[in-house]
């Protein structure tokens, strides 16, 4: 079998996104490295969600470049759980089922991995439930699941627990770990501090479409080197 | 009011009785817009749901003559059907006109921008919904369209039904192609319209009737249909 293509490293440079005259992102530049959990920072609109967008290649790019390690990274090498997940009126399983196919995968295997990764987030019992009827935490799981199933190199999550009740939360924080052990890339977005000290490795903090800093979790935790961050972490109203 | 409620109780024993010519005008009708609801089906529903995500030029002009179709006056969609299959038309060599045939290509022209419209307005708010979702796990824009379509299957059977509801009920179009011929292209409306004005009451009321069930029945069933889809599936 041949060398799998590394996706990792990915090089965003000079990185602007204009739409309507309002700069959202403005000029970053950041490098995504294998093996570790980086986790987007910031407050509300300060853009997480339009640079994850940019990344996984929803957005193009009004300046600047996105620079893969391989030409043209496939749907299933990098997936994308978005902040608000959609499913399909069809069962959870079909759910998987689809996206599977959609990555090429042939008709025999999907069912078992569609089950397989059913399994990984728990909810083997309600493969069969239509899935838009599920609770939200059960919708964001099978999201995960979803994303999962294709083994992507690179998993991009915009605020997996936003909107879940702590339980819910925990639950889904322990997915994404499940990922991350088995060597897929997690970017992740989320403005809830707590969560960011249980999972970054890497911490980027954004605002107002700038990186403002880009450190190891624990240095950034530590000591915040802008006013900014500093604020945020202090749970303070970050108004410029 | 004495003539009306005799009319009434004549009407009702003659749908009661199961009238071989009533039989035969109501099945023709249902056979006819049946036909063109299915034909509309198949052109409309993806023509609504390209026009709903397609990035073609043409598409907003497209998307405002088919708004514009929807209330086309059917005397006038049976007019330009005449027109086509008429002897000296350009489809005149068929032999078309004053045949159920042509009953159903005026119905099809008649309701086929009413589905696309309807389609393209539903696919259009589900698009909403999933465009980015469906790129993002690679879908194309055939396979985009056919997951549309499929995803907002219950609404577009309450289109179709709408759709039928209009054929069936609907005199102009059919009148002038069909020719309302005894036992060949009378259907209900035509005949309703041919047995008033002859001042038999009794047979217009009684095709009033089943015409009127029939469209509550449609109601109804569009009714249920959206009802148990969103409650079994969301
Ligand atoms: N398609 C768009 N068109 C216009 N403005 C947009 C668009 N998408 C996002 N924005 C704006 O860009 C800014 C950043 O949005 P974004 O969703 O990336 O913020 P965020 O950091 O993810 O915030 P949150 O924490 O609330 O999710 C916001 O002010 C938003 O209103
Ligand atoms: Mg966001």
């Amino acid at each position: 079998m041949a060398e799998p293509r590394r996706l990792l490293p990915l090089e965003i440079s000079e990185l602007s996104f204009r739409i309507n005259g309002r700069t959202l992102i403005d000029r970053v530049s950041l490098t995504i490295r294998p093996g570790t959990r980086t986790v987007i920072l910031g407050p509300n609109g300060a853009g997480k969600s339009v640079l994850m967008r940019l990344a996984h290649g929803l957005l193009d790019p009004s300046a600047g470049r996105i620079r893969w390690n391989v030409p043209e990274p496939r749907p299933r090498e990098q997936a994308m759980v978005f902040q608000r997940p959609v499913m399909l009126r069809r069962s959870a399983r079909a759910n998987i089922e689809y996206a599977l196919k959609l990555a090429g995968v042939p008709g025999r295997e999907r069912a078992d991995r569609a089950a397989a990764a059913l399994a990984r987030v728990g909810l083997e019992r309600i493969a069969r439930s239509p899935a838009r009827v599920l609770s939200g935490g059960e919708q964001q799981r099978l999201a995960l699941a979803r994303a999962w199933a294709l083994d992507p190199q690179v998993m991009f999550l915009d605020e997996p627990t936003a909107s879940l009740d702590p339980g819910a939360a925990r639950e889904v924080e322990d997915i994404i770990q499940a990922i991350h052990e088995t060597g897929t890339k997690i970017v992740m977005s989320t403005h809830n501090l707590g969560q960011a000290r249980r999972l970054a490795d890497d911490i980027l903090y954004l605002q107002a479409g700038r990186i403002e800093e880009s450190a190891t979790a624990a240095e950034f935790f530590r000591q915040p080197r802008t006013a900014h961050a500093t604020a945020f972490i202090q749970g303070e109203l970050p108004w410029h | 009011m004495q003539e009306i409620s005799q009319a009434i109780a004549a009407a009702a024993a003659l749908v009661g009785s199961g009238d071989s010519k009533l039989v035969a005008i109501m099945l023709l009708s249902l056979r006819v817009s049946l036909c063109a609801v299915l034909l509309s089906a198949l052109i409309g529903l993806p023509l609504g749901a390209a026009l709903a995500i397609g990035r073609f030029a043409g598409r907003q002009t497209l998307t405002v003559i088919l708004n514009a179709f929807m209330g086309l006056p059917p005397v006038v969609v049976g007019l330009f059907v005449y027109l086509m299959l008429s002897r000296a038309g350009p489809l005149g060599q068929f032999g078309l006109l004053f045949t159920p045939t042509a009953m159903v290509i005026a119905q099809v022209v008649l309701i086929t921008p009413i589905i696309a419209a309807l389609a393209r307005q539903i696919v259009a708010d589900a698009w909403q919904d999933y465009a980015e979702q469906l790129k993002s796990l690679g879908a194309g824009f055939t396979q985009s369209v056919r997951t549309l379509i499929w995803d907002t299957r219950f609404s577009l059977l309450t289109v179709l039904l709408a759709g039928f509801g209009r054929a069936v009920a609907e005199v102009g179009a059919v009148m002038i192609v069909g020719g309302n011929i005894d036992g060949v292209t009378r259907v209900m409306t035509t005949a309703i319209a041919l047995e008033t004005s002859r001042g038999d009451l009794p047979l217009a009321l009684a095709l009033g009737l089943i015409l009127i069930a029939l469209v509550l029945l449609l109601n109804t069933c569009a009714h249920l249909i959206r009802q148990t889809a969103q409650r079994r599936y969301g």
